[in-house]
């Protein structure tokens, strides 16, 4: 051997003698590992899945998880020239507008730029309107510049403009900038809260009542930090309606194991996309107010109501309206996000939360909490300022910010009613309406012999329908079970996202698919 | 209506019975409350405070507070580096591309940016460990960086600054229970994030001192005690490491890092090696050694066993870009089994923010020598790097011109971390107010003459020596004439407390 390495180890021994010739070709150094490592007892690695955090192999995420997996993976094969029954995968898993070919909103984008860059300021291409927003926000940043850290609770005239937002939103009532955080991203807001709030040992650890079916960043943050998770079901039969009686019967099994202290509801939801009524929002409060819960308000789909007679109420103004008795006692955080509605703006983490009755002492510790993070990106902070401080009447801008919000929106709602109207004339899927949101949630019915199969294999049937699904058509979807439903019901999740004309062909494709599939397991 | 609505909340406001908060101090997370982070703590805190008071017309014997506490370039007035902004607006706002204002090289490199995204729009989801093309840029780069080393861009994740990345391996890592409960190196002195995340993960803080007495030198016989020690109540699996140093500014040599790597191998250590500060070396006998290429040069052995995690970010450097939260990790030699779980803990968070990403591209493929924005380019990274290490040499030589304040060299990094000297009474009346003696310091510092300073306390020290830590970047004028304050400021204290009366 032209270079060797000769060593001989016992770590519990301390005694290592250690003599070694580095080497100093780049090119091989595989060559030679291969050549030492079999005359070297292996050294086992610290890191490995039995001394890893027992709580991090809980956690899934079935929005990118196995079958987004699988489809990036035969995106792959088809740009090698693998033949398939199709010609590209739809990403149909996932709610990323943009990545389906929906446009950014011009004056967010501008005002971005300007930040990034504010030569830009000099350049006579850019409307006044946009110049103004980012000169206000460039004075809020040290040193008038996007790449400071911000504080930690975020940008302080972004939070105003939040607040003066809320309150115009909310009819009036008030919103205090002290209470509001941006964040990274709502995510980044939900899991900080919850982080709080997880306390307790055995019977007395925190339970986390979650909607099922739910967003699985919501189990994924249950399972992460060792808190119980309790769920209650949402009614399909009633369009995904809250039933205060289904609350109230798992609240207390819940009681039983563990203690119930938060309370989270998406609304409008997701993936089931209901639109929860006045009424409903009333007795939730009142169900929190009463049994001591801690409201968490994922309400990042504000904007997106599609259907008729639904309207969105936020959890603040109807806390606010119930009166005093609620409003003064009732713990809320309510959380949005540059991710949905009609700004799409995922990839810049752009998020708020409002707490509403925090203890002040928790409060000094959550800006404590948040602040070993520094803060949320300031891009991402200066979009969330765009949103609710976009172009008013009478600005240059007005105009085609409102003509490019209403494209996006209208597009969206009509694509809901597609994808309801479509998926309902297939025999064995049944579609509650899309009232909000960004999905669609339907039913679906498995033969027997197909579910029998998937369980053979170790699989849950819904997550065997997509493969199949994904394998024979490019389509990738979620299967319910990453959400969770009830026992012996099967669902998946779609987006509604891809361009009006792609996603006639998706639903078609999928028509196809499920009667064939009915037809072959029969 | 709300008017009467206000009036009725008052009169109600007596009649309805307190109901006890679900979250309070005594329901909320332990070890949140646990948690620490100085370099945002109370004197920061406070420091706020003064401002707000100085902005409402309040009078101070100073017209401005001078915030020294953080590693924030840009917030002291440090430039951005035109071809970044550049990149990133044509990221942005794509229609920029038509505008003969902005250079074909940053127009290329934004348009591979979003070639590599969703729907071609920095406004999309990106996967998970980052854009594709990005994470071969920072690939490539790293390989060019060591000399040859391979780099494997599936072994690079993008990470929402550093200390996402940080967290997130930490995360990881944690586990077992009583004396089995993972225990994580940490140097002392140390950037704060590592105790905050021990805390709030609930893991086990294992301290090693830095050597003072040799320049913040890591001594492997330190390492050895911290880790016998330590193995008596857990199970030190991890040790992190700062190089270059925050706070202390050293710049470790090779010889060290391979000590420290063969120790590694040795206890089967996991090596978190934090190099965000790795362009920012300053001291002409010093230089950056990225533990992965003294890996590579200590043979294969090594090289293919120890797990390791290196860490960069967008914040320091030159570049300063602390507001985009861009960073990125390497990962060596982690079980595949492991990797999966990262990945998958990653995507729960779906993906750090494509501005971020985008500007981590840029400076891991900054303009060459043969492009035409090289020489503008070239003339910013040079100005801030020889600002810098002007302004550490300065801030060297004026603190240790102070009687009872030394101050070691600043190598490297972004800080000085001078050793001061606290009259006895002092520390009494620090202990009789409850609060680290160098607290009382650096709070008499703040309202005496505006500097925000991070006590050393904040930082850990050895017991009974006080230091603070101040950043060497305000512009060299007012550099100077913070010195020059500390500097009074400190003798004038020593005065107040020296005396017996």
């Amino acid at each position: 051997m032209s270079q060797h390495t000769k060593r001989s180890v016992c770590a519990r021994n301390r005694t290592v003698f250690l003599s070694f010739f580095t080497s100093n070709t780049p090119l091989c150094p595989t060559a030679s590992s291969t050549r030492t490592a079999s005359a070297l007892p292996l050294r086992g690695k610290v890191l490995t899945v039995d001394t890893m955090n027992a709580n991090v192999k809980k956690v899934d995420y079935a929005v990118r998880g196995p079958i987004v997996q699988r489809a990036v993976q035969i995106e792959k094969e088809l740009k090698e020239g693998v033949k398939k029954p199709f010609e590209e995968v739809i990403k149909a898993n996932i709610g990323d507008a943009h990545a389906m070919g929906q446009r950014p909103i011009t004056f967010f984008r501008q005002v971005i730029a300007l930040c990034t860059y504010p030569q830009l300021l000099d350049d006579n291409k850019f409307p006044e309107d946009a110049k103004n927003r980012a000169r206000r926000i460039l004075q809020s940043c040290g040193g008038n510049s996007i790449g400071a850290y911000t504080t930690s609770q975020g940008i302080d005239c972004v939070r105003h403009d939040v607040a003066s937002y809320i309150q115009r939103r909310d009819g009036g009532i008030p919103s205090d900038p002290d209470n509001i955080y941006l964040t990274t991203g709502a995510s980044d807001g939900i899991v900080t809260i919850l982080k709080l709030l997880t306390a307790g040992e055995g019977r007395t650890r925190t339970g986390v009542m979650i909607s099922i079916p739910q967003y699985p960043l919501y189990s994924a943050s249950i399972a992460e930090l060792g808190a119980v998770q309790i769920n209650y079901y949402l009614n399909e039969e009633k369009c995904w309606s809250l039933d205060i009686s289904e609350l109230q019967r798992s609240l207390h099994a819940a009681r039983e194991h563990c203690n119930p202290r938060v309370l989270c509801i998406i609304n409008p939801g997701n993936p089931t996309g209901q639109v929860q009524s006045r009424q409903c929002i009333e007795d939730v409060i009142r169900f929190a107010a009463k049994e001591n819960l801690f409201l968490m308000a994922d309400e990042v789909y504000q904007d997106n109501v599609y259907a008729e007679g639904c309207e969105f109420h936020s959890f603040k103004k109807v806390l606010f309206e119930m009166g005093p008795e609620y409003s003064s006692k009732v713990e809320l955080a309510s959380f949005h996000s540059t991710s949905k509605c009609y700004m799409g703006e995922c990839g810049f983490r752009g998020g708020y939360m409002e707490v509403i009755n925090m203890d002040p002492e928790v409060k000094a510790q959550l800006t404590k909490l948040v602040s070993v993070r520094l803060c949320p990106p300031a891009p991402g902070q200066a979009l969330m300022d765009l949103v609710v401080n976009s172009p008013q009447p009478g600005e240059p801008s007005y105009q085609t910010f409102m003509k490019e919000r209403t494209a996006v929106l209208s597009a969206l709602a009509e694509k809901a009613k597609l994808t309801e109207e479509i998926l309902n004339t297939v025999p064995g899927i049944s579609c509650n309406p899309v009232q909000g949101a960004m999905y669609s949630f339907p039913r679906i019915t498995l033969p027997e012999r197909a579910i029998n199969e998937a369980k053979a294999k170790g699989q849950a049937p819904d997550m065997f329908y997509c493969m199949k699904l994904l394998e024979e058509s490019g389509i990738c979807l979620v299967p319910g079970s990453g959400f969770g439903q009830r026992e012996g019901t099967y669902h998946f999740r779609m987006t509604i996202l891809p361009p009006t004309d792609k996603l006639k062909i998706m639903l078609n494709k999928l028509k196809e698919f499920h009667q064939k599939f009915t037809q072959q397991y029969s | 209506m709300n008017n009467n609505k206000k009036s009725n909340m008052t009169n109600i406001w007596c009649m309805v019975p307190m109901r006890e908060k679900t979250l309070t101090m005594d329901t909320l997370n332990p070890q949140v409350k646990a948690v620490e982070y100085a370099v945002r703590g109370p004197i920061v805190l406070k420091a706020g405070e003064i401002e707000r008071y100085l902005e409402e017309g309040g009078t101070k014997p100073f017209s401005e507070v001078i915030k020294a506490n953080i590693g924030d370039a840009h917030a002291m007035g440090q430039q951005p580096i035109t071809f970044l902004r550049q990149v990133v607006a044509l990221c942005t706002f794509p229609e920029l591309m038509d505008s003969p204002s902005f250079p074909e090289d940053a127009k290329w490199r934004a348009r591979r940016i979003l070639q590599g995204c969703g729907g071609h729009s920095l406004g999309s989801y990106s996967a998970s460990p980052g854009v594709e093309c990005i994470r071969k840029d920072i690939a490539a780069y790293i390989e060019q960086r060591d000399e040859g080393v391979p780099s494997d861009w599936e072994n690079i994740y993008l990470t929402t600054g550093a200390s996402d990345g940080i967290m997130t391996i930490l995360r990881l890592l944690v586990s077992g229970k009583d004396s089995s409960r993972t225990g994580v190196m940490i140097p002392i002195p140390q950037y704060p994030l590592y105790s905050a995340a021990i805390s709030e993960m609930d893991a086990v803080q294992v301290n090693y001192y830095l050597d003072e007495d040799n320049c913040w030198a890591l001594d492997i016989n330190e390492l050895h005690r911290a880790y016998q020690a330590a193995k008596q109540h857990c199970q030190p699996r991890v040790i992190c490491i700062i190089n270059p140093g925050n706070p202390t500014g050293q710049v470790q040599s090779k010889k060290c890092i391979e000590e420290v790597l063969h120790f590694a191998y040795e206890e089967n250590l996991f090596v978190m090696s934090d190099e965000v500060y790795q362009d920012n070396v300053y001291a002409p006998d010093c230089q950056f050694h990225s533990f992965k290429k003294v890996l590579y040069e200590m043979g294969p052995e090594y090289f293919s066993s120890v797990e390791l995690v290196s860490f960069h970010s967008t914040s320091k450097g030159y570049t300063g870009e602390c507001g985009f939260r861009g960073g990125y990790m390497e990962v060596i030699n982690m079980d595949p089994e492991v990797k999966a779980q990262l990945v998958k803990l990653l995507s729960v968070r779906l993906c750090p923010p494509l501005a971020g990403q985008a500007a981590m591209d840029v400076i891991v493929n900054p303009p060459q020598p043969e492009e035409h924005t090289f020489k503008q380019f070239h003339q910013e990274k040079s100005s801030v790097l020889g600002a810098l290490a002007e302004k550490a040499k300065l801030t060297e030589q004026i603190l240790n011109a102070v009687p009872g304040i030394k101050c070691n060299p600043v190598q490297g990094a972004m800080y000085a971390f001078p050793r001061i000297f606290i009259p006895p009474k002092a520390v009494e009346e620090a202990k009789a107010l409850g609060m680290q003696p160098d607290m009382l310091y650096c709070l008499r510092l703040l309202e005496e003459t505006g500097i925000c300073v991070v006590p050393g306390s904040g930082f850990g020290q050895k017991d009974r020596t006080y230091h603070f830590r101040m950043t060497i970047l305000p512009s060299i004028e007012k550099l100077n004439v913070l010195l020059g304050k500390v500097r009074d400021f400190h003798i004038s204290f020593l005065k107040e407390y020296s005396g017996l009366e």
